[in-house]
């Protein structure tokens, strides 16, 4: 029994340093040849103003790279402090509300002052303020009478549809609740870019704006009065790393050049041009550089081709699961042997890995951050915690299901604990960790579509930017590719199944 | 060959099996048989290991079974359950060679070997080659055999090894084991619950009940000296069955 155990722990080590190994490479070889890297968030004038910064550093001859349509607020900004961003561009009342959770702070110079505790520089604001507000359909509201936030206190039957982020934001939905005291019990959070057509098809009837949004025009939609003047400001200002300094010099000078440049009616135009127009956010981009701010004029990056798009797509995707579920599986069957060896620890091995796999993907990968930045090492890891599950409790399961009589049998042979493991044991639980293998497979194709939150690209990639744009199309792009790479895999694992599970146990299905 | 000193056996301190004395001569046939329940299968398993005494010592070839020796007196013990154990992923010639294969043997060697036993137990050649779920269950049980008898052990550990065959292959294998055990002249213990079956291969037959011996001697002493009302019932009851 001694030897078992140490056997399979030798087995765990070896495995875990290898998986832990081949991240560090990756890291490593990520973190090589650093361009300037530009972070964005998943909105669309978050990805343009992104697109404007890249193309303005990349104009002074720096190699640069824009990860664009990161998840939310907390991975921009914790990629920042992390140094995995070098610039972003973000809003004073984000900034004050959100992050630093500062009300005493009123200005901007304040604001700036703040910053540059975290290592974090300001440049001077673009020139627009895109506040949140309340917006209804005209002809509704026009029919109620409301033109106030105050009005709608009169409006209890009414349904509320807010961003996930103005749900839970203390500068959104519960603070106006609690300014207004609006009594409204039936708010739901949906993502922004389904809120204009839950208003559309009268699903929902007041929802969060951002004063710069294409689609207030575009849908007819009325902005409530502030009356109480409870949304502050939100002055569009560029974030960057103090220390950027060391490797762009002239920052400062670049980014000043961008100053007052966008005013509200600009910025809502550009966001039209991407959302109703459906033009790419680099050709906006490039069309705002050469339109003053810069001398020499640039060119928009060249878009791929629908067939290029996937082929990266599908790279990037085989390469997170492939990477993540080769790693799971050295992890994994070791663990399942050991849990199934010593039951006790088993039982905590089980716990564990079943507690892992119910931690939410986002929540995940905001804890990853930190520690491994943003991109494809982070989304690696977290897909790789979440195919353990599967693998681990199958492996365990299929030892346990050998039957005494066999398990008897090869104890009274008299071979080695390691010889009984590899001859006996694991070709007979075989089925069953192929079975764990599978699921797992299955399981990362689908999730490490959500890897595209962190920057690591993917078939999530244009399911993120499809939602954002309401284009189904590009959604679909993401979403067929992914389930037939799931169908693929399925395939592969029947093929797998016939060549690694031994004939003489196939023989029992075929009959 | 094989001694067990007051060897006994409990489950949560529940006895299984009483303090008893066995000594097993080179050569001899020990049938140990008993209802369901009487503690046969684990005073057998107690002799190669599978189960560790509550108390006591088993003792084989002048040394005692412990932990670290286990191992290499299993080689030396063959062990034979109900419908062969086989192991279902392997062929019949690689559940038969199997540890002489693990422990490096010559392949020379072991292909001779399994000629040799094949032709022992009177399995067609072309059997070897099957797996498991593709034999007769005779046929699995005299690749069972052949497995337990590879390395040419001194000792042969049989559990109701013809207890889930049909009556007419039953016979023949029964008849086969016999003349198998009389040429190789081998240590043999076979637990049963068939009286006749005892008689028939038994030199010394152990009766047993609530994991004690009721009685120990030849078939015809069973018959003729019943030890006590329990002997006589259980050796009634069997007549009876048979007519």
């Amino acid at each position: 029994m001694n030897t078992i155990t140490a056997w399979c722990r030798e087995t765990l080590r070896r495995s875990v340093s290898t998986g832990v190994a081949m991240l560090l490479v990756l890291t490593a070889w990520e973190a090589t040849a650093q361009p300037i890297r530009v972070g964005s968030k998943a909105f669309t004038e978050g990805v343009i103003l992104g697109e404007v910064v890249t193309g303005l550093i990349a104009s002074a001859g720096y190699t640069t790279q824009h990860r664009a349509s990161l998840g939310g607020t907390t991975f921009a900004w914790n990629a920042l402090l992390a140094g995995e961003l070098d610039a972003y561009p973000d809003y004073s009342g984000t900034l004050i509300q959100e992050i630093l959770d500062a009300d005493s702070i009123s200005t901007l110079a304040e604001l700036e002052q703040v910053l540059t505790t975290h290592g974090v520089r300001m440049a001077p604001p673009l020139g627009f303020n895109n506040t949140y507000a309340i917006g209804m359909r005209a002809d509704r509201a026009e029919a109620l009478g409301i033109r106030t936030v105050s009005d709608l206190r009169q409006h209890t039957e009414l349904v509320g549809g807010f961003s996930t982020e103005f749900m839970n934001r203390s500068d959104g939905w519960p603070g106006l609740r609690d300014a207004y005291n609006l009594p409204h019990r039936n708010v739901r959070g949906l993502d922004h870019d389904l809120a204009y057509r839950g208003l559309e098809s009268g699903h929902i009837d007041f929802t969060d704006l951002y004063s710069t949004d294409a689609e207030v025009a575009y849908y007819g939609l009325h902005t409530l009065i502030d009356d109480a003047g409870f949304f502050p400001e939100y002055q569009a200002v560029i974030l960057y790393r103090a220390d950027l300094v060391d490797r762009v010099p002239e920052i400062d000078a670049l980014l000043g050049r961008l100053a007052g440049q966008i005013d509200e009616a600009a910025m809502t135009r550009m966001n039209a041009r991407a959302k109703i127009d459906r033009e790419s956010e680099g050709q906006i981009a490039a069309d705002f550089l050469n339109g003053g701010i810069l001398d020499e004029p640039v060119a928009a990056v060249a878009v791929e081709s629908r067939t290029q798009r996937i082929l990266r797509y599908t790279r990037e995707h085989l390469r997170l699961v492939l990477i993540s579920l080769t790693a799971a599986i050295l992890a994994a069957i070791p663990l399942g042997i050991l849990s199934a060896r010593r039951p006790n620890l088993g039982a905590v091995i089980l716990g564990v890995v079943g507690v892992i796999y119910t931690i939410p993907s986002l929540a995940l990968l905001v804890f990853m951050i930190p520690i491994l930045g943003i991109g494809g090492p982070p989304a690696m890891v977290a897909l790789f915690l979440y195919s353990l599950l599967p693998i681990v409790r199958n492996t365990h399961a299929g030892l346990l299901d050998i039957p005494l009589p066999l398990r008897e049998s090869a104890e009274a042979l008299g071979l080695s604990p390691a010889a009984t493991l590899w001859q006996v044991e694991l070709p007979l639980a075989s089925r069953a960790i192929l079975t764990g293998v599978k699921t797992s497979a299955i399981i990362t194709i689908g999730t490490a579509t959500l890897g595209a939150l962190i920057g690591a690209g993917g078939y999530g990639q244009p399911i993120l930017t499809g939602i954002r744009l309401d284009d189904v199309g590009l959604i679909l792009e993401g979403a067929i590719p992914a389930a037939v790479l799931a169908l693929v895999a399925q395939m592969l694992f029947a093929v797998a199944e016939r060549v690694m599970v031994p004939r003489g146990l196939q023989l029992q299905r075929d009959r | 060959m094989l001694s067990l000193r007051q060897v006994a056996k409990s489950y949560d301190g529940i006895p299984a099996l009483a303090p008893l004395d066995l000594e097993l001569e080179r050569g001899s046939t020990t049938v140990l048989i008993g209802p369901s329940g009487c503690g046969k299968s684990t005073l057998l398993r107690l002799m190669n290991g599978l189960i560790a005494p509550s108390g006591g010592s088993v003792v084989f070839d002048g040394q005692p079974l412990t932990p670290a020796l286990v191992r290499a007196m299993r080689h030396r013990m063959g062990y034979v359950i109900q419908s062969g154990g086989l192991f279902p992923h392997l062929s019949a010639r690689d559940n038969v060679t199997l540890l002489a294969r693990h422990l490096g043997r010559d392949t020379g060697w072991i292909a001779g070997r399994v000629d040799e036993l094949a032709a022992l137990v009177q399995l067609p050649s072309d059997r070897l080659d099957r797996f498991p779920l593709e034999l007769s269950g005779g046929q699995q049980q005299r690749v069972g055999l052949m497995r337990a008898l590879m390395l040419d052990p001194d000792v042969l550990l049989l559990d109701e090894p013809l207890g889930a065959l049909d009556p007419m292959i039953r016979a023949d294998l029964q008849n086969d084991l016999r003349a198998i055990f009389s040429s190789l002249h081998k240590t043999v213990v076979l637990v049963t619950h068939d009286l006749y079956e005892a008689g028939f291969f038994g030199d010394t037959i152990l009766l047993m009940k609530n994991g004690r011996i009721e009685q120990r001697g030849t078939f015809q002493e069973l018959l003729d000296t019943p030890a006590n009302d329990f002997v006589r019932a259980f050796v009634n009851a069997q007549r009876q069955v048979v007519g």
